[in-house]
């Protein structure tokens, strides 16, 4: 039985992470055992990490290290262990070098580049980039995306944007009056702009490959 | 390139459902989980319900129908109706709300939406506008159900709740509200031009061009409607290939559950 810690800094929506973790666990052929946990020992052991952010970079920033000893059990267990670990929307965002709203914040820094806000070429896009958006797929032959191919459709909920430094990091990306990255991914990490946890079918199928993966 | 969202709204009472599908093949039709699943399956883009409970004693039964419907149904969901404190925005988001629609209580304190948007993110915080013409090209913003005025004109009121931190705009005519005769389009185009994030346009839809004009000429980056769907006058497919036929890009998530299920 593998162990999946949904990580909860008191950031946004666990809820439906969670409830999307569990459906795609229980239809997995292993056994999953799904916990939210604010529990720095939970993370560090945990066979899998999701970590779920909403709402500003510096704000999920520092629920993260409200909880003492956070930090070091994520780097200990994405890092350290290279357990496969999943940031969503600002949970993906963190891994960045640095981000820029409302200042400039230090992140992760497991994947080199930054995080700025999104100005679409066409003045007539909105921002919050909301709604569904179809995925060009930059790297098919990534694990995590066995079940999604370029124009399936993914719900996006975001004002900033990922710029990855190398470009090969980035897996999938939408378009928004320019390119905008929906998909980053190196080695043991993997992380979504957009919401799996509420992009119906294509969603559960990312988190059900996610599960599978062996990085 | 993103789509347009076609929105479904559910109108709740004490945790039942009392304006939804009409359909006979559904066990229990008072039942939110079982109409947000009819509304997944059909590829509707988001769900909204909206709170119409009198009695503010039995907010914990809406609580209750969007914990059970969040763990069946893997969508955006918007609750909206009586959220007039940062701990009810916290309780509906707990609970498995993806945002919180906020009416009055913007109009009686407007300060709570930037309290909102600071705490929660402006992406759960989205504010509702009834809006009622008084003059040629003029629009009010009333409450409670369009009998209070308020004196705002609902184009700076709308710029302004943007500003305070408003990640959204549902935008609702209340003379077209409830009359099929379609949204009050000029409305719609006048807000949506102001503000620089998404409008839902709401109240009046009729038929299915209603909806793609609401784009087209309203300039709303969704529409809601309700009537329409409950009683199975129109399905959601059907919307969608009337918006894509108007030049609408719409999502076909009809298609891409059938290929997913295939791949699997």
């Amino acid at each position: 039985m593998e162990t999946v810690a949904i990580v909860d800094c008191g950031s946004g929506n666990l809820k439906s992470a969670a409830k999307a973790f569990e459906r795609a666990a229980a239809e997995a052929v292993r056994g999953f055992t799904v916990t939210v946990t604010a529990d720095p020992e939970i993370v560090r052991r945990a066979d899998r990490v999701a970590l779920p952010g909403q709402g500003a970079f510096a704000a999920v920033l520092a629920g993260v290290a409200a909880v003492p000893g956070m930090r070091e059990a994520l780097e200990e267990v994405a890092i350290e262990r290279a357990r496969p670990f999943f940031g969503i929307c600002v949970g993906m965002q963190l891994m960045a070098t640095r981000g820029l709203e409302h200042g400039e914040h230090i992140g992760f820094g497991w994947i080199p580049g930054e995080v700025i806000p999104l100005t679409p070429s066409d003045a007539a896009l909105k921002v919050p980039h909301m709604g569904w958006n179809d995925l060009e797929i930059d790297r098919p032959d990534h694990p995590v995306m066995r079940g999604v191919k370029s124009g399936d459709h993914a719900y996006f909920v975001h004002s900033y944007r990922f710029i990855c430094a190398n470009a090969a990091d980035a897996v999938a990306h939408a378009d928004y009056g320019g390119p905008v990255v929906a998909v980053i991914g190196r080695d043991n990490l993997i992380g979504t702009q957009f919401h799996p946890e509420k992009s119906q079918a294509v969603g559960l199928a990312l988190i059900s490959a996610f599960l599978d993966w062996r990085p | 390139m993103l789509k347009v969202r076609l929105i479904p709204c559910l109108d709740v009472k004490d945790g039942r459902v009392v304006k939804g599908v009409n359909f006979t093949h559904l066990v229990d039709a008072g039942d939110p989980v079982e109409q947000a699943r009819v509304y997944d399956l059909a590829g509707a883009d988001e769900l909204t319900f909206l709170d119409i409970t009198a009695s503010s004693d039995n907010r914990a039964t809406l609580y209750d129908a969007v914990r059970r419907t969040a763990e069946q149904v893997f969508m955006p969901l918007t609750v909206g109706g009586g959220v007039r404190t940062v701990e009810d925005i916290r309780t509906l988001l707990l609970a498995g709300a993806d945002k919180a629609s906020i009416n009055t209580a913007a109009v009686a304190r407007p300060e709570f939406v930037a309290e909102a948007a600071e705490r929660f993110g402006s992406q759960c915080i989205v504010v509702a506008i009834d809006a009622k013409s008084v003059a040629p090209g003029r629009w009010e913003v009333f409450t409670h159900g369009g009998r209070t005025g308020t004196g705002y004109d609902a184009i700076d009121w709308a710029a302004r709740m943007a500003h305070a931190g408003a990640g959204e705009i549902l935008l609702t005519s209340m003379d077209r509200d409830g009359t099929k005769a379609g949204f009050d389009l000029a409305l719609t185009r006048k807000v949506a031009d102001a503000v620089p994030v998404p409008v839902i346009a709401s109240g009046g839809v009729g038929t299915l061009d209603h909806l793609a004009e609401g784009v087209t000429e309203g300039h709303a980056s969704a529409v809601l409607a309700a009537s329409i769907f409950h009683f199975g006058i129109f399905t959601i497919a059907e919307a969608k290939a009337r918006m894509a036929a108007a030049g609408i890009p719409v999502r076909d998530a009809l298609r891409e559950a059938r290929s997913g299920e295939e791949a699997a």
